[in-house]
């Protein structure tokens, strides 16, 4: 039934601001873990278990979460890169979780990834016009639109023409992935998955292309599929925000909410982890230093995964899983028995 | 001894190292000092020579490539860089330990976590026996919070988590007490909650040795939350130092003020970040005069930043500015917040 056409027809569609782009429906991605002589499988990775989202066109969704949550193969498995165990992938109301590499073709066009590693996401034996215009190329549109495109395209994220012939080696970090914003650029997408996209970058760096992004998003309507561990890059970029932990979304909500009444203790204890600019911050903040580590995602602990770090863990919490569903009726649920508005005080002024 | 004595000081220091491009200028004529039981954070980007500055302390670059190029580096009486590798190795983990940003390549791989520790305590002190050392070992490992110490003890590096590895590098570099600990972005490697942890028991192994510490990072978050006194360099050089409340709130130099701008914040959300245009400067044909001056918004078209290396100016007190117009930074904290309509002057004491 899904035919060519039908995913040509997906990528041709152009949505207005506010349609869905992406919905993610109970997604798990897991791994099979294999040992022996006969590589018999002996457990799972639970990578993702069960995650819900959806992404409107113009907007971003940050995702945030620490190593280990499965943050990354969420946009490696809506990228199908990797294929999802269960659940479904719909972009632009078109179920694309069983499509094949040829029926996916199109649906790329519209959707992007740019990676964490500027250094090794671009061929170094390859020019930069050729990276750049590599995606007209596999696509067919070299021919009509070839070199004037990548000099625009080269404009458009703040490099200069001459920079087409010379190769990523020459280029700083910060460059490199201004290079990587522009392929992904290059097919006129309406959704970019940033995978950990400014977290090689110094700080400096870091503010020019947060800054980029956030131009680039207003003058083509983009939606980001945003997906960092840095808090406050994740809070500056996006208008919701999910936290994850374990394979599974804790909380999430409008990125204000979020920050400012976070309900689950894992959100609680992640934002007050981060140390903040502000020597006047020291000793006012009240931090949750968490216990332990996180567990192994292969062997998760049964009912609420946080519990075995958590300070407010009971008997409940490890006979059943707590569901993600809005609390307090304020449109921004998290996944916790025993959530509490809790006003983060994560600014000195706050703390005062 | 009198109080204001500085522990440890670097004075004028200077490291290059050769490559095929050219003589690369890792740091150039550093100085600072470390009071007792005071922590000094560096804080620079990559290639600004923070992690340099302080391995050549100990004498840890390599040589060849690397070179001293000139500079002394006080320490009880004693110029470290004149040591012979001999006597600095006798004064490494007993009266300057450090700790690294990679516990995994710190560590020996094939010996356990106990041993390690109690090593570090019995080669700089021939009296320890066995029992004695491994009881010290697993009071250091409790101290650091590794849970059950005497299992861990007789554990594996592979077998810790990134975070507990960390903890174990730091029950070894205190496990002699040493005045000085120095710590190379101890947590850049890890989570955030893990980090917390890290660092409270950074904290408290400081507060049980009695140390000053010597806190090299990228985060100003961390330097905001640990450091008394800070240090940034830039290019290879410090650009500026002084009290951490005041180099935070009334910064005088313009990278410094850049670079805390450009920050995102967790406790607001602003349009758009002011960023310091351009790039890090090369180290190999460094910008003349002030290595800032192509990116410096205070430059104005003027000649004196292109001619001359600013010296450190005294601002106030202990605060000391490289720039040739520290005059004008409130104009220019002015200037900067009119345009992104954030108030960034935020201390006026």
């Amino acid at each position: 039934m899904n035919g060519v056409g039908t995913a040509e027809a997906v990528a041709n569609a152009r949505l207005q601001r506010g349609d869905e782009i992406l919905r993610v429906e109970d997604l798990k991605t897991h791994f099979p873990i294999r040992s022996g002589l006969l590589r018999r499988q002996v457990g799972t990775v639970q990578a993702v278990d069960g995650v819900s989202f959806s992404l409107a066109a113009g907007e971003t969704l940050g995702l945030v979460g620490e190593s280990g949550c499965g943050k990354s193969t969420i946009a490696r498995t809506v990228m199908r890169l990797t294929d999802p165990t269960d659940g479904r992938i719909i972009f632009k109301g078109e179920d694309i979780t069983g499509y094949s590499r040829a029926e996916m073709r199109p649906v790329r066009q519209q959707m992007q990834i740019i990676f964490q590693d500027p250094y090794s996401s671009l061929n170094p034996r390859m020019s930069v016009e050729d990276i750049v215009g590599e995606p007209l190329r596999v696509h067919g549109m070299w021919r009509e639109q070839g070199h004037a495109r990548v000099a625009e395209l080269l404009d458009i994220v703040g490099l200069s023409p001459e920079h087409g012939k010379r190769y990523p080696h020459e280029f700083s970090g910060g460059q490199r992935q201004r290079i990587g914003v522009a392929r992904a650029l290059a097919l006129n997408p309406q959704l970019i998955i940033l995978d950990e996209p400014v977290s090689a970058l110094d700080v400096s760096i870091q503010a020019q292309i947060v800054n980029l992004l956030k131009r680039l998003q207003d003058e083509f309507d983009l939606a980001y599929l945003f997906i960092a561990h840095d808090l406050s890059v994740v809070r500056h970029i996006s208008d919701r925000v999910a936290v994850m932990y374990l394979g599974k979304i804790a909380e999430t909500g409008d990125h204000h909410d979020t920050y400012e009444s976070p309900t689950h203790p894992y959100t609680q204890a992640l934002l007050s982890a981060v140390p903040l600019p502000d020597p006047d911050a020291r000793g006012l903040r009240q931090r949750i230093v968490l216990e332990g580590d996180v567990p192994s995602p292969s062997n998760p602990p049964s009912g609420c995964r946080f519990r075995t770090r958590c300070w407010k863990a009971e008997d409940l919490c490890a006979r059943e899983e707590p569901e993600l569903i809005d609390r307090f009726g304020h449109g921004h649920p998290s996944a916790c028995h025993f959530a509490e508005e809790q006003p983060q005080s994560i600014g000195a002024d706050g703390a005062r | 001894m009198s109080v204001t004595e500085p522990l440890l000081e670097v004075d004028g220091l200077s490291v290059e190292f050769d490559t095929p491009e050219g003589v690369v200028k890792a740091v150039r004529d550093v100085s600072w000092n470390l009071m007792p039981g005071e922590t000094l954070g560096i804080v620079g980007e990559s290639g600004s020579g923070k992690s340099v500055s302080v391995m050549s302390l100990m004498k840890l670059i390599p040589t060849p490539p690397g070179r001293i190029a000139a500079g002394e580096v006080r320490f009880r009486d004693r110029d470290l860089l004149k040591l012979s590798r001999f006597q600095l190795r006798r004064l490494r983990g007993k009266d300057i330990s450090m700790v690294f940003q990679d516990p995994m390549s710190s560590l020996n791989p094939v010996q356990t976590v106990g041993r390690q520790i109690a090593e570090a305590m019995s080669v700089h002190d021939a009296k320890l026996n066995d029992r004695d050392a491994r009881k010290r070992a697993i009071e250091l490992l409790e101290v650091v919070g590794v849970p059950q110490p005497d299992v861990r003890f007789k554990q594996y590096p592979h077998q810790f988590s990134g975070g507990m590895r960390q903890r174990a590098m730091i029950a070894m570099a205190i496990a002699n007490q040493p005045p000085v600990l120095i710590a190379d972005e101890p947590t850049t490697a890890l989570d955030v909650t893990i980090q917390a942890q890290v660092m409270e028991v950074l904290k408290d192994a400081q507060k049980e040795a009695g140390a000053a510490m010597v806190l090299i990072t990228h985060d100003l978050g961390l330097i905001a939350e640990m450091a008394d006194r800070v240090v940034v360099m830039y290019g290879g050089r410090v650009v500026e130092v002084g009290d951490v409340r005041t180099v935070f709130h009334q910064p005088r130099h313009p990278y410094t003020f850049g670079l805390m701008a450009s920050l995102p914040r967790l406790d607001t959300q602003t349009e758009s970040l002011p960023t310091i245009p351009g790039q890090p400067p090369s180290l190999i044909t460094p910008p003349s005069g002030c290595a800032f001056h192509p990116r410096c918004r205070l430059k104005r078209d003027r000649a004196d930043c292109e001619e001359h290396v600013p010296p450190l100016h005294k601002v106030s007190g202990e605060h000391f500015s490289a720039c040739h117009h520290i005059d004008e930074m409130e104009q220019l904290i002015a200037e900067v917040s009119a345009e992104v309509g954030t108030d960034l002057t935020r201390g006026d004491t």
